[in-house]
């Protein structure tokens, strides 16, 4: 038998219990989101699929957040170029900037900003709309019409995400490189061609995987906190402003510890 | 004379707290089939409580809730979307899908429910319940373009559009102008000629109590204070009762 979960207000907070309830709230979260993506991955796999909304969402997620990626991504390829110039020039190797941009870009940047971007912007939407919905019964008025309200909106946005971050990574990437190339070619005037040869010669294929499957554990991460933050929202529009701000802040802290962890991961496996 | 085999929601000794405060405390009552039955109490005395649980929305701490011969709080998921399906429910606040347009949220339980269906059908279903409900006209408008009485309509036919054999009202009248009441209670009482539903209708308005009900039931301090036909419910020393009615019916001095 399936039991709802229901959603209680905080314990009582008298002074002196107001620590230990924060504790216990902290680690009730904590069980609640184990079970939220315990449910994700029960109801992903189970027909009906939502075909239409998964690519509904996989616009928003993806085609809506170009221009904002586009324009981070050209600037950071500029600014990190810019600056990396003048303690390579002392050493005399301004030939390695478009290696090191490379591997900065791919390794580390694309994915981590990337994931900053769609956490303030998607991450954010996410938990308003859904907490939007909670709060105005939308999501209950689904339930009593006999359609599953998570797997139409859980299941469809945080496949969205997870598929999405990878494409917009790659994006943000391409669009940093072309930042690094223009600033590159006026200052060195390195060829388009000998540019990328340098920047992809030392990205290896680890390297690649590192990036992407780090890219669908941010993308996985900002939609389940977004997810989680919209479906539990309460207390009207106070709630449904907390959510959102929770879902950005929760969503960019664990993207940084996810980022720590997968870097230790790889550069093991590097041999470092 | 109602049989016993015509109970078609049936609530024995129901309770149900939040955070330790008692807010539904043995809650018994049978409803028969094409009844109409109005519960009326002040503001969070549990009303909409009480039809969320028959919705099986909330679970119930104690007692049990039987709909259709099925017991709620028993069903497993697919056990209950198939009971839903059986079931309307009409929110306080509409409820309506911002996001889409009138059709789109007409739309939307019928795709999903019914399959078998094709593209004309659909069609013709949703320009039926809009006439039903008088409301044609706003096939293609979004949510925020209606008025509180047409979005409270649209709810309505929103949970017609499945052919529900019982309907949950949860304060139909809320918020609206006298003129809008009256065309809400007669919607009501046109939906149980029509469609011939079973309905409960949650409401602390007496009028929408009296036009729209065959039996009323009282709630108050969590329990059921007084029951029976409009003119015999108030006709009690309960205080809480005769406070109810004088409120209602005599507020000016």
């Amino acid at each position: 038998m399936e039991k709802k979960k229901e959603v209680y207000g905080s314990v009582p907070s008298q002074k002196k219990h107001r620590i230990s309830n924060k504790i216990t709230n902290f680690f009730i979260s904590i069980y609640g989101i184990f079970q939220f993506i315990k449910r994700f991955f029960k109801e992903a796999w189970r027909p009906p699929y939502e075909v239409s909304e998964i690519i509904k969402q996989c616009y928003n997620v993806g085609y809506r957040s170009l221009a904002l990626i586009s324009l981070t991504g050209f600037i950071i390829g500029i600014v990190f170029t810019k600056q990396s110039r003048p303690s390579l020039a002392s050493f005399g190797a301004t030939s390695w900037l478009p290696s090191l941009i490379g591997i900065a870009v791919i390794r580390a940047l694309a994915p981590l900003i990337t994931a900053l971007i769609a956490a303030g912007k998607i991450g954010s939407n996410i938990g308003a709309e859904l907490g939007s919905m909670k709060v105005t019964e939308q999501i209950d008025a689904m339930e009593v019409s006999a359609t599953n309200p998570f797997k139409f909106l859980a299941v469809s946005r945080i496949l969205a995400t997870t598929l999405m971050l990878p494409l917009l990574s790659f994006y943000t990437a391409f669009i940093a490189m072309i930042g690094s190339f223009f600033n590159v070619h006026a200052n060195e005037s390195t060829s388009f061609t000998a540019f990328f040869k340098d920047a992809f010669i030392q990205i290896s294929f680890l390297d690649l995987n590192a990036s992407i499957i780090k890219a669908l554990v941010f993308g996985f991460t900002i939609g389940v906190t977004g997810c989680y933050k919209g479906f539990n929202a309460t207390k009207g529009t106070e709630g449904v402003g907390r959510a959102a701000n929770e879902a950005v802040v929760v969503s960019m802290f664990l993207v940084f510890i996810e980022e720590m962890l997968i870097v230790q991961v790889v550069n093991y496996l590097r041999g470092m | 004379m109602n049989k016993e085999e015509d109970i078609i929601i049936a609530i024995n000794d129901v309770e149900k707290s939040f955070n330790g405060i008692s807010v539904l405390n043995g809650i018994t009552i049978n409803i028969h089939k094409g009844e109409n039955v109005a519960i009326l109490g002040r503001s969070g005395s549990g009303k909409s409580v009480l039809i969320k649980i028959i919705a099986g929305l909330l679970l119930p701490d104690k007692g049990s809730v039987h709909v259709l011969g099925m017991e709620v709080n028993t069903l497993n998921a697919r056990e209950l979307q198939q009971l839903r399906l059986k079931i309307g429910f009409s929110f306080q606040s509409s409820a309506l899908y911002d996001s889409m347009t009138v059709k789109e949220n007409l739309q939307f339980p019928l795709i999903r429910n019914k399959r078998h269906l094709t593209g004309k059908e659909v069609n013709e279903a949703i320009n039926n319940v809009l006439e039903s409900i008088g409301l044609l006209d706003t096939l293609h408008k979004m949510p925020a373009e209606l008025s509180g009485g047409q979005r409270k309509r649209i709810g309505i036919a929103r949970t017609l559009i499945l052919n529900p054999e019982i309907m949950l009202y949860d304060e139909p009248t809320s918020g609206l102008d006298p003129i809008t009441c009256v065309e809400i209670n007669h919607l009501i009482k046109h939906v149980q000629e029509q469609y011939n539903t079973t309905s409960i209708i949650i409401t602390h308005d007496l009028t929408c109590a009296k036009t729209t009900a065959d039996n009323i039931a009282i709630i108050a301090d969590g329990k059921f204070v007084s029951q029976g036909k409009f003119n015999e419910v108030f006709h009690t020393a309960d205080k809480r009762v005769k406070g109810f009615y004088d409120y209602n019916f005599i507020t000016m001095k």
